[in-house]
């Protein structure tokens, strides 16, 4: 079970937390002007390394707040947690 | 008479407290401190158990968690059904029964308790073994945890625990798991050894530990090698042998043949002689074999014959053994010389020692972790620098002898069965587990893996240090469900969820939906009614007069914020802005994917709060979904959601007469027609209650739901019933509401969706806007979501009188070749009261247009015709929800 950081909360069980995929993914600004491939890739596509991976967390059992982390998903080390929209 | 008791040693049990247990129905003394297995030696029992196909007779071979073949089921106490005979603890009363591979679950419950514990640790210590204690101290000390699976420890390291102002040491406990970050799970028992059923002290624990480091102290188990008829009871490990005698004052056989391929075999030889057993002989494969142990042993007068294998056993009477078979091998194991035979019962082999490989390798470690602290490091396999590795002995000319070599006891899997795979192509020890299950039973194949690498990599040409071990997964050891489950038995599983009103329900003895974790009624008979009569009365009830029913599991989120009909119009496919304080919108809410997710009416209560209303198995998945996008995509707008269904009783009262309820109920209430329209909300004292009235409807009558705060809901129940008993008032449950919903062609969310279906496939294409941007609205125009022949939303009339099920598919032509085209599926049936006729609900190709035309809807082998209709059944013009 992971050990993930909650950028408010501090270190908690992962059964605590909902995994919200890869992060970074953000709502087309005008899905209008997308192609139907463009838009299918917003909705259906998303990275799946062997290696590091940027995801989203939600803290639902604890302060419903969503966060991103670094995850590598061979070894499942965990780094940089940050706020969503909190810049790099 | 093989095993006897040594008149004196056995450091473990307790001569001054004999004891009995009883065995395979026969009683036989033992002292506290044996396990079931030193207490049957002792006794002379060499037969335990059964090979789980072959049937042969099985002895004891191990000493511990590595015992592959002396399995039990214990019948007093609690019970246990498969259970090493090495690792069950020994105690007045004891019952225990042979096994020939498979144990049998308990008749009943297990009444025991099973607690779980939560801690924190700085250093974990898995295993009391090789100063392990030290390397935590070494490590930092900090909190320590020690788990030992022994009984006590042993003097120096309870000192070393003591010694530690936050050491804490557990015993009788095993380490089952490894997980992410510094996660294990440890196994306590605690009154297993007691033979009571407590139901104050807790028989186990299953701690979860969450641990900074980890030092694994393991220790090694020892492998035997194989050989013909090598499963003989009599044929133990070598090790396993003599610590009998210094553990448990044990002397497992009178004469021993110890056969090794290591300086530890000898010594395991000078150990059996110290204890009084007559070793008879000791072959060692190693062709060059000095030192200190060989001239020990022949100082004793102990022949020890170097380049020699056991290559057979002879057996007595029971199939134990009676004699073995030696001869001269060469490196590969393979007999090259003449056999001798000697007398012995005891066969003591040993092929080396194997580090025990959890729980730290392989268990929840996965292949690429960084090394650090409790990565074990070193040889792979474990296999050591042994000058010779032993793994099978093969004797030229006996045909049968590989069938007769066992290399996994517990699955009855021999030599013979990996020939067989490296025959028909296997290479991989993976592949060639699955083919032959050795590694796959209750002992994880602790005495067989290394053997079996070892054989393989012989058979295949492949060097021993290239293959890798087999994954082993948690749990180390066989852990009990019940033990998994803890106090989360019974009503404590899962939260259940009830209503205010349900006491009234329970008193009815009305029977209960689970919708989720709710309690939902289902109908409420009248005089032993059965389900489909009390459904129909419901029905009846509420078309002719006025029906109630317990709404207060519907989800219920409070929005407030000056955004909230922005946020809205972004999250529904229908505009929310435009709604004037007072009323009620119907809106549909979809995914990103333009499917439906779901649905239900929102209120504006004043100019910036709002009530909107989910479906009951979905409040929490559409808070998570308000939430996600609010805080990830939008943070700048002004909406704080709360859930507030648990606060909220409801009361749905529908039918013609549900006005003159209300108006009886709350006499300062405008209740006609015009003073208080379809789809709107009303503050109002009902039943002097404070409560808030909606204008609503599920089932096309008349009809309002009335909230009042939760802790009134009982009250406000019995007080609608007394209102409505001029009419005859109804209380019915959810299988009426489905019913006079399915009439009106209203669909229901996870019922007649599937996270596949559109607005427009439902009909519901005039709630989509076409003014304003939401999620998901970029789908619509998706060429998939414009194909002609989706799925859409019909009605089917059977003929007959037939209900067909939900789920049937519906072909246009039954007697078609196979496979047959489905043209939909039956989403929703019923037997319909006003119409006097069963109808459904369905999803069928092009479904729009095909209304009147003649389908079929296949229920198990019966093909019924169905005539495609409009989806509204009752009422389509809507004259009846005015009441
Ligand atoms: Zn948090």
């Amino acid at each position: 079970m992971l050990f993930l950081p909650c950028p408010w909360c501090g270190p908690r069980d992962e059964t605590e937390f909902r995994n919200g995929g890869e992060a970074g993914v953000a709502y087309p600004t005008d899905p209008d002007a997308l192609d139907d491939a463009a838009w299918a890739e917003f909705l259906f596509v998303r990275a799946n390394p062997e290696g590091w991976f940027h995801e989203r967390w939600v803290h639902t059992a604890g302060c419903r707040q969503w966060f991103s982390v670094e995850r590598h998903t061979v070894t499942n080390e965990i780094r940089d947690p940050r706020p969503i929209g909190d810049p790099a | 008479m093989s095993g006897t008791r040594l008149a004196a040693g056995g450091g473990r049990i307790d001569r001054s407290r004999p004891i009995t247990v009883t065995f395979d129905g026969v009683t036989y003394p033992a002292y506290v401190g044996d396990t079931l297995a030193s207490a049957l030696l002792a006794n002379g029992v060499r037969t335990v158990a059964r090979g789980i196909y072959s049937g042969r007779p099985r002895g004891v071979a191990g000493i511990g968690i590595e015992e592959p073949s002396a399995y039990v089921q214990v019948e007093s106490g609690v019970g246990e059904p498969m259970v090493a005979a090495t690792v069950v603890e020994a105690y007045d009363g004891l019952r225990a029964s042979g096994l020939a591979g498979r144990g049998r679950l308990l008749d009943g419950p297990d009444e025991a308790r099973h607690d779980h514990v939560h801690t924190h640790c700085d250093v974990l210590v898995v295993g009391a073994g090789d100063g392990g204690m030290a390397t935590a101290v070494a490590h930092g000390g900090g909190r320590v945890l020690l788990c030992d699976a022994a009984p006590t420890l042993d003097d120096s390291t309870a000192r070393e625990v003591a010694a530690l102002p936050e050491a804490r040491a557990l015993s009788r406990t095993t380490v089952v798991g490894a997980y992410d970050h510094g996660y294990f799970v440890a196994v306590e028992r605690r009154t297993d050894h007691l033979g009571v059923v407590s139901t104050t002290v807790a028989r186990q624990r299953l701690w979860h530990i969450r641990a900074k480091q980890v030092v694994y102290a393991t220790g090694v188990h020892e492998r035997p090698y194989a050989f013909p008829d090598n499963d003989r009871p009599g044929v133990m490990l070598a090790g396993a042998a003599a610590v009998y005698a210094r553990r448990y004052g044990v002397r497992a056989g009178d004469a021993a043949l110890v056969a090794g391929a290591h300086d530890g075999a000898l010594r395991s030889a000078l150990d059996l002689a110290d204890a009084g057993v007559r070793v008879a002989l000791v072959v060692d494969a190693r062709p060059d074999v000095g030192g200190d142990e060989v001239d020990r042993l022949r100082e004793r007068g102990i022949e020890v014959r170097t380049g020699f294998a056991v290559c057979g056993t002879a057996p007595d009477t029971d199939g134990g053994v009676a004699a073995a078979h030696v001869a001269p091998v060469d490196a590969s194991g393979t007999v090259v010389g003449d056999r001798e035979t000697v007398a012995c019962d005891l066969v003591a082999v040993s092929g080396g020692p194997d580090p025990s490989r959890g729980p730290q390798r392989g268990w929840g470690a996965r292949p690429g972790t960084p090394a650090g602290a409790g990565t074990p490091t070193g040889d792979p396999n474990g296999v050591g620098a042994a000058p010779v590795a032993l793994f099978a002995v093969r004797v030229p000319g006996d045909e049968t002898a590989a069938e007769r070599t066992f290399l996994d006891l517990q699955r009855d899997a021999t030599l013979a069965d990996v020939e067989r795979a490296v025959a028909v192509g296997m290479r991989s020890p993976e592949h060639v587990k699955r083919y032959t299950t050795i590694g796959t039973g209750a002992d994880q194949g602790r005495t067989s893996s290394t053997v079996t690498l070892g054989v393989l990599a012989e058979l295949t040409g492949t060097p021993l240090a290239d293959l890798a071990p087999t994954t082993r997964r948690p749990p180390y050891v066989p852990v009990s469900f019940a033990l998994l489950a803890g106090r989360d038995r019974g009503g404590l599983a899962d939260p259940e969820r009830v209503t205010p009103m349900q006491p009234w329900h329970v008193t009815h003895e009305v029977p209960f939906e689970d919708v989720g974790q709710w309690k939902r009624p289902w109908y409420v008979p009248r005089d032993g009614e059965d389900i489909d009569t009390a459904v129909r009365r419901e029905c009846r009830a509420v078309r002719e007069s006025v029906g109630m029913m317990d709404a207060s599991t519907l989800g219920k989120i409070e929005l407030q914020g000056r955004d909230v009909g922005v946020f809205l119009d972004r999250m529904y496919t229908n505009m929310f802005s435009t709604l004037k304080v007072g009323r009620i919108r119907y809106g549909v809410m979809c995914h990103a994917d333009g499917m439906v997710f779901d649905d239900g009416t929102t209120a504006r209560l004043t100019e910036d709060r709002w009530l909107m209303s989910t479906t009951t198995g979905n409040a929490a998945a559409v808070l998570d979904w308000l939430e996600e996008w609010l805080s990830t995509e939008w943070p700048e707008l002004d909406v704080r959601c709360t859930s507030v269904t648990d606060h909220w009783a409801t009361i749905a009262l529908a039918g013609p007469r549900s006005r003159d309820v209300l108006a009886a109920l709350a006499p300062a209430l405008d209740v006609s027609a015009e003073a208080f329209p379809f789809m709107s909300v009303r503050e109002a004292e009902v039943a002097d209650l404070p409560a808030r009235v909606m204008r609503i409807s599920f089932s096309g009558e008349l009809a309002y739901e009335v909230n009042v705060p939760a802790w009134h809901g009982l009250g406000l129940w019995e007080a609608v019933l007394r209102a409505g008993e001029p009419y005859g008032i109804t209380p019915y449950g959810t299988e009426t509401m489905h019913v006079l919903r399915a009439e009106k062609g209203f669909p229901i969310v996870g019922q007649e969706t599937d996270g596949t279906v559109t607005p427009q496939d439902l009909g519901m294409g005039w709630a989509v806007s076409k003014k304003k941007s939401f999620v998901g609205r970029r789908s619509y125009a998706r060429d998939d979501n414009l194909r002609d022949d989706r799925r859409q939303l019909v009605g089917l009339l059977p003929d007959g009188d037939r209900v067909v099920a939900e789920g049937a598919q519906v072909v246009a032509d039954p007697s078609a070749p196979m496979p047959v085209p489905m043209a939909g599926h039956v989403t929703s049936s019923y037997w319909s009261v006003p119409l006097d006729r069963p109808f459904a609900l369905a999803l069928v190709e092009r479904g729009e247009s095909r209304h009147g035309e003649r389908l079929y809807a296949v229920d198990g082998v019966d093909a019924v015709p169905v005539i495609v209709t409009s989806p509204v059944f009752y009422d389509p013009e809507g004259e009846r929800r005015d009441g």
